[in-house]
C-alpha cells in the first residue's frame, strides 16, 4: 500500500470524486453529546484493510468532531500541526458549516484509522501531513460533517419543540426559532444523536460564508502558544515516566560493537544504560541526569560499513558526474541538440547546495508506555502515524491496533517527523523494550542529537545550459541535477520511476516557460547520509537553479527580468498573473533609492504560484541586508487569508535563513555542526519586511505550508548581482561572497 | 538540596549544584512552559527572567542563584507582559509557538527598560530569540503595537 501513495508529496494531486464516494457520514452519541464523522462503507475497497479505529472499534464510524454537552466543540483532525495552522484550517471548515461560536472550538490531533483519516491527495491510502495537503485533503470532508452536525442539531431542537426544521436558524453556537426558543449546541447534542444521519448535506455557498475567507479571524490556538501552556511532546509527563537519551554513532552506517557503562550507572539519577538497534539509551530520572550519565559513557564503534567520506570529496565527485551523461532522463522536449545548433549566444552555469537540517525547535521526542494489557500507547509528532504504528507494532510483537498513538502538537517540523523508518518515534520504542517495559520512556533528543542525526535536504548540484536565438529568444535549456533521492530504497521507493525520484526534479522538470527544446537530466547519486524531504522539497534546489540562471538568460538577450519571463508564458496563466501582480506592488518599473536594488522569482510548489521582489540594500564593502519583500500568491481559494499571509512571511524568513547562512558539512563521516553557533538559521536582524498579496480566487485551496519557500533565494541572489556584480551559484551564500 | 523561589514559590528541590536552572523547572518543579532548545544559550527558548532580568536558563545553574527570584512564563505578571501577551493573540504571532515563552520573556524586558524601543534596539535585544518559523516580522509589529499600547 505504500509505494502508491505518495504521489502529492511531490505533485500536486487534486482530489479524486472517488475516494469522496467510499463514506458516508455517520454518527454516534458519545459522552452525552454528539459524534459525527463517516462510516467507511463495506463495499470499498478501503473497508477491506482493518486497521483499528481511534477510540471507536466496534464500528467502522469514525468522528470528524464532538459536541459535548456543553457545548464544546472537539474538531478530530487527521492533520497533524507543527505550527503551520493546519488545525486551524480544519477548525475554520467545521465551524463555518456547524455555525459554531469560534470560541468553543477545539481541535485535537486523532490517528489510528487510515479508512476514514487517509491523506485524500495521497491516494487515501495513508494518514499523513506533508505536500502542503492538509487542506486538499480536508476541504470536503471537514465541511460536511460540520454540516451535518448543523442538521442533526436542528433536527433535535425541532422534535423538542414541535416546529420545522426549516423555521430554525443557527448561529454563533445558538440554535433559535422565532417563537424565542433559543439554546447552544449542548443543550441539543445528546438527542441530536437519536437523529437520522443525513444521507448528504448541502454545503454553503461561498457569498455564505463568515469564517472561511474571512481575514480577520484569529488563530483559536495563539493564547495558549503565548501563555506557556500549549503541550508539546517534550512536556508529556507521565507517572513513572523515565527520561532517556541517545548516544547515536559519530558516522552514519557505524554501529555499537561494545560500551562501558559503570562510570554512568553511578551517576545520580542514571536507571539504566541500555543498547537498542539505534544506540546506546542511558536512561534516568531526568533529562539532566540522563546528559550526566551519557557523558560517562565509553562506546566503541563498528565504523566498518559507515560512510567515511566528506563534503569536499561528494562535491567534488557530484561536480564531474554533472559533467557527464545524466543517469536518467526527466524531460525531454524538441531537441536539444538541433536547439543549441541554433543558438547565436550559449551560457553555462554550476550550482552547488549543501545539506540543510530541518533544526525544528523543538529537538525530536518521543514516549511509550506499554500497559498492563499488553496495548503501546506513543506520544509524538506522528506525522506518518499507520507507519510508525505498525513498526512500533512490530518491535513490541503485538498487532498495529493494540498501539495508540497520542498526536501531540510540535515545536516545528518542516518535513522531519514525517520518515520512513520511525525514526524517533520507534526509538523511544526500543528504549522502553530494552528495560523491559518497567516504565514509560521519553526519549528527548539534545540538539546535537537532532542536528547529527542525518535526514538532510540533500546535498545537489545543477548544470545548467541555455541557448538564446539572434532575437533573443531561449531556444534551448539542458539542466542535469545531481543528488541523492529522497525516497529510492525507502518505502516509498515505488514513487521513482524509471530512474527518477520525482522529488529531485520538481521545480525543475516543470518549468513554465515555452522553451522549445528543453532536456532537464538526473543521476542520482549513492551517498550514505540518510535524506528527507525538508519545506518545500525538491524545489528548495531547483527554483533557485532555474529562476537565477533564466535571469542571467534575461541579461545575455538584453532583456528586463520580468518582461523577459513574461514573454515565454501565456498572458493569463497562474505564473504571468502573480509576477504581474508583484511587479505593481513592488514598483519594479519605478527608480529605486541609490544603494537599493531588487530582484524578483517565481516558482509553482504543491498547487500554488507564488511571486516574490526582493529588495536588497548593499554598499561597495560588498555588505547587504534585505529589506523588503513583496510577495504575490496564488493558493486556490485562502481559507484563513491571515494564515496564508503568516506561511508565507515565516518561508520567506525560512528560505532567507538558508541560503543566506545554513549548511550541514561532513568531515571524513562526521557532521562538522552540532548546534546553532555553526548553523545558522535566520534571526531577527536580518528579517525583511514582507508585504503578501493573496490573488482572489474560487478555485479549491492549494498548499501555502511550503510555496513561501522556494522564490526568496533566486529573487535575493538576483537583487545582489545588481548590486554586488556577482552571481551566486555556491549555497550558502557566505561561501560565494566570503570566498 | 537546593532551595529555588520560582513565580513567588520555594522549591526545595534534590540537585548537584551544576544542574541547569532549565532542567530543575521543567524536570522537577515540572513547570513546562519554559522550553529546552540548544542547551548552550544560542536560542533563547529557555529564557526567564533572574531577579527581574532576563537569562538563559539552559546556562543558569541552581547552585548560583538560590537567593534569586526567578520568574517563568507562568508566573509572569504585570502591565507590560499582560499588553505583549495580548497583542501576540491579537497578531497571531504564534505559529508553532515553541520558542514564544522565550521570547515573550525577551519582549517584556526589552519593554520595561526601553518603553519606545526603535528597529535597531529591537534587533539588538531579539537576536538572541531564535524563532525557526520566523514569526519575526510579527514579533517586530507586535513589540512596536505594545509600545503603543503601553505609551496611550
Amino acid at each position: 500500500m505504500i509505494p502508491k501513495l505518495m504521489q502529492s508529496l511531490v505533485l500536486p494531486v487534486v482530489a479524486k470524486e472517488a475516494s469522496r464516494r467510499q463514506f458516508m457520514l455517520g454518527a454516534l452519541a458519545a459522552g452525552g453529546g454528539l459524534a459525527v464523522g463517516f462510516q467507511v462503507l463495506a463495499s470499498s475497497p478501503a473497508a477491506a484493510s482493518e486497521t483499528a479505529p481511534d477510540g471507536n472499534k466496534a464500528s467502522a464510524f469514525t468522528p470528524y468532531l464532538t459536541i459535548d454537552s456543553d457545548g464544546k466543540v472537539m474538531v478530530l483532525s487527521s492533520q497533524f500541526e507543527m505550527g503551520q495552522g493546519s488545525y486551524n484550517g480544519l477548525a475554520t471548515l467545521v465551524a463555518e458549516e456547524l455555525d459554531a461560536d469560534w470560541q468553543s472550538i477545539d481541535v485535537r490531533g486523532v490517528a489510528g484509522n487510515v479508512k476514514a483519516y487517509g491523506n485524500v491527495a495521497f491516494g487515501g491510502a495513508i494518514q499523513g501531513t506533508g505536500g502542503s495537503t492538509s487542506m486538499v485533503t480536508s476541504w470536503e470532508r471537514y465541511r460536511k460533517a460540520g454540516a451535518a452536525a448543523r442538521a442533526m442539531l436542528v433536527a433535535a431542537a425541532a422534535s423538542e419543540w414541535g416546529v420545522q426544521p426549516a423555521e430554525i436558524t443557527v448561529e454563533n453556537g445558538v440554535v433559535a426559532h422565532s417563537s424565542g426558543k433559543s439554546g447552544g449546541f449542548g443543550a441539543f447534542a445528546a438527542k441530536a444523536a437519536a437523529m437520522p444521519v443525513p444521507t448528504d448535506v448541502t454545503l454553503k455557498q461561498p457569498g455564505d460564508w463568515k469564517l472561511i475567507g474571512n481575514p480577520n479571524l484569529k488563530r483559536f490556538d495563539s493564547a495558549r502558544k503565548t501563555n506557556g501552556t500549549e503541550q508539546y511532546t517534550i512536556d508529556v509527563k507521565l507517572p513513572g515516566m523515565l527520561t532517556a537519551v541517545m548516544i547515536h554513532p559519530p558516522m552514519f552506517g557505524a554501529k555499537v560493537k561494545s560500551f562501558d557503562a559503570a562510570a554512568a550507572r553511578s551517576v545520580k539519577g542514571v536507571v539504566d544504560v541500555v543498547e537498542t538497534p539505534r544506540g546506546i539509551a542511558v536512561v534516568a530520572e531526568h533529562m539532566w541526569a540522563a546528559i550526566k550519565g551519557r557523558d560517562a559513557v565509553t562506546v566503541v564503534w563498528d565504523e566498518t560499513a559507515a560512510e567515511k567520506r566528506g563534503t569536499a570529496e561528494l562535491m567534488t565527485m557530484y561536480k564531474d558526474l554533472a559533467d557527464k551523461a545524466p543517469a536518467a532522463i526527466a524531460r525531454k522536449d524538441g531537441d536539444i541538440d538541433k536547439g543549441f545548433a541554433g543558438a547565436v549566444k550559449v551560457i553555462e552555469a554550476t550550482f552547488e547546495f549543501p545539506y540543510l537540517a530541518h533544526s525544528a525547535m523543538e529537538p525530536l521526542n518521543a514516549v511509550a508506555r506499554k500497559n498492563d494489557d499488553g496495548t503501546l500507547e506513543i506520544w509524538g509528532g506522528h506525522q506518518f502515524p499507520d507507519v510508525y504504528q505498525m513498526l512500533s507494532s512490530q518491535i513490541v510483537g503485538i498487532t498495529p491496533d493494540k498501539v495508540q498513538l497520542h498526536v501531540m502538537k510540535t515545536g516545528g517540523s518542516f518535513g522531519r517527523r514525517a520518515v520512513f523508518d520511525g525514526d524517533v518515534v520507534v526509538e523511544a520504542v526500543h528504549v522502553a523494550k530494552a528495560i523491559g517495559f518497567r516504565a514509560p520512556v521519553k526519549v528527548q533528543w539534545t540538539r546535537e542529537d537532532d542536528m547529527r542525526a542525518g535526514r538532510y535536504r540533500p546535498s545537489y548540484v545543477h548544470k545548467l545550459k541555455a541557448g538564446i536565438d539572434a532575437n533573443g529568444k531561449l531556444v534551448a535549456w539542458n539542466n542535469h541535477v545531481v543528488g541523492q533521492s529522497i525516497m529510492a530504497k525507502t518505502a516509498f521507493d515505488g514513487m521513482v520511476q524509471n530512474g527518477v525520484d520525482p522529488t529531485s526534479v520538481e521545480g525543475a522538470n516543470n518549468l513554465p516557460y515555452a522553451i522549445p527544446n528543453q532536456t532537464v537530466g538526473l543521476t542520482t547519486t549513492d551517498v550514505g547520509v540518510p535524506v528527507l524531504w525538508w519545506r518545500s522539497v525538491g524545489s528548495t534546489h531547483t527554483a533557485f537553479a532555474a529562476e537565477t540562471f533564466i535571469d542571467e538568460v534575461a541579461e545575455a538577450a538584453g532583456r528586463d527580468p520580468i518582461e523577459y519571463r513574461l514573454s515565454m508564458l501565456e498572458p493569463q496563466s497562474r505564473h504571468a498573473v502573480v509576477l504581474k501582480l508583484a511587479a505593481e506592488k513592488a514598483g519594479w518599473t519605478k527608480p529605486l533609492p541609490k544603494g537599493r536594488f531588487r530582484g524578483v522569482a517565481v516558482a509553482e510548489s504543491f498547487g500554488s504560484v507564488v511571486a516574490q521582489i526582493a529588495e536588497v540594500s548593499a554598499d561597495s564593502s560588498g555588505s547587504f541586508k534585505v529589506e523588503r519583500v513583496v510577495a504575490a500568491v496564488d493558493c486556490g481559494l485562502a481559507v484563513n487569508p491571515d494564515q496564508v499571509r503568516a506561511q508565507v512571511e515565516g518561508g520567506i524568513g525560512f528560505g532567507l535563513g538558508a541560503i543566506l547562512g545554513e549548511e550541514i558539512t561532513l568531515t571524513a563521516g562526521k557532521v562538522d555542526q552540532g548546534n546553532f553557533d555553526m548553523y545558522t538559521p535566520l534571526r531577527i536582524d536580518a528579517m525583511p519586511a514582507v508585504e503578501v498579496h493573496i490573488l482572489a480566487s474560487t478555485n479549491p485551496p492549494s498548499g501555502i505550508g511550503e510555496p513561501g519557500v522556494p522564490p526568496i533565494g533566486p529573487a535575493v541572489a538576483n537583487a545582489l548581482y545588481k548590486a554586488l556584480g556577482k552571481r551566486i551559484r555556491v549555497l550558502p551564500f557566505t561561501k560565494t561572497l566570503n570566498a | 538540596m537546593v532551595t529555588l523561589t520560582i513565580n513567588g514559590n520555594q522549591h526545595r528541590i534534590d540537585a548537584e549544584p551544576d544542574m541547569p536552572l532549565l532542567w530543575a523547572i521543567r524536570d522537577l518543579v515540572g513547570l513546562t512552559g519554559t522550553k529546552f532548545g540548544c542547551g548552550m544559550a544560542q536560542c533563547g527558548a529557555c529564557t526567564v527572567l533572574l531577579d527581574g532580568a532576563p537569562v538563559r536558563s539552559c546556562q543558569t545553574f541552581v547552585g548560583d542563584i538560590e537567593n534569586a527570584k526567578v520568574t517563568t512564563i507562568e508566573g509572569l505578571t504585570g502591565k507590560v507582559a499582560e499588553t505583549v501577551q495580548t497583542v501576540w493573540t491579537e497578531l497571531d504571532v504564534p505559529q508553532c509557538g515553541y520558542c514564544q515563552s522565550g521570547q515573550i520573556m525577551s519582549v517584556t524586558d526589552l519593554l520595561t527598560t526601553n518603553p519606545k524601543p526603535t528597529d535597531d534596539d529591537i534587533d539588538a535585544a531579539m537576536t538572541g530569540n531564535l524563532c525557526r518559523c520566523a514569526t519575526y516580522h510579527r514579533i517586530r509589529a507586535g513589540i512596536h503595537e505594545a509600545a503603543k499600547r503601553l505609551e496611550a
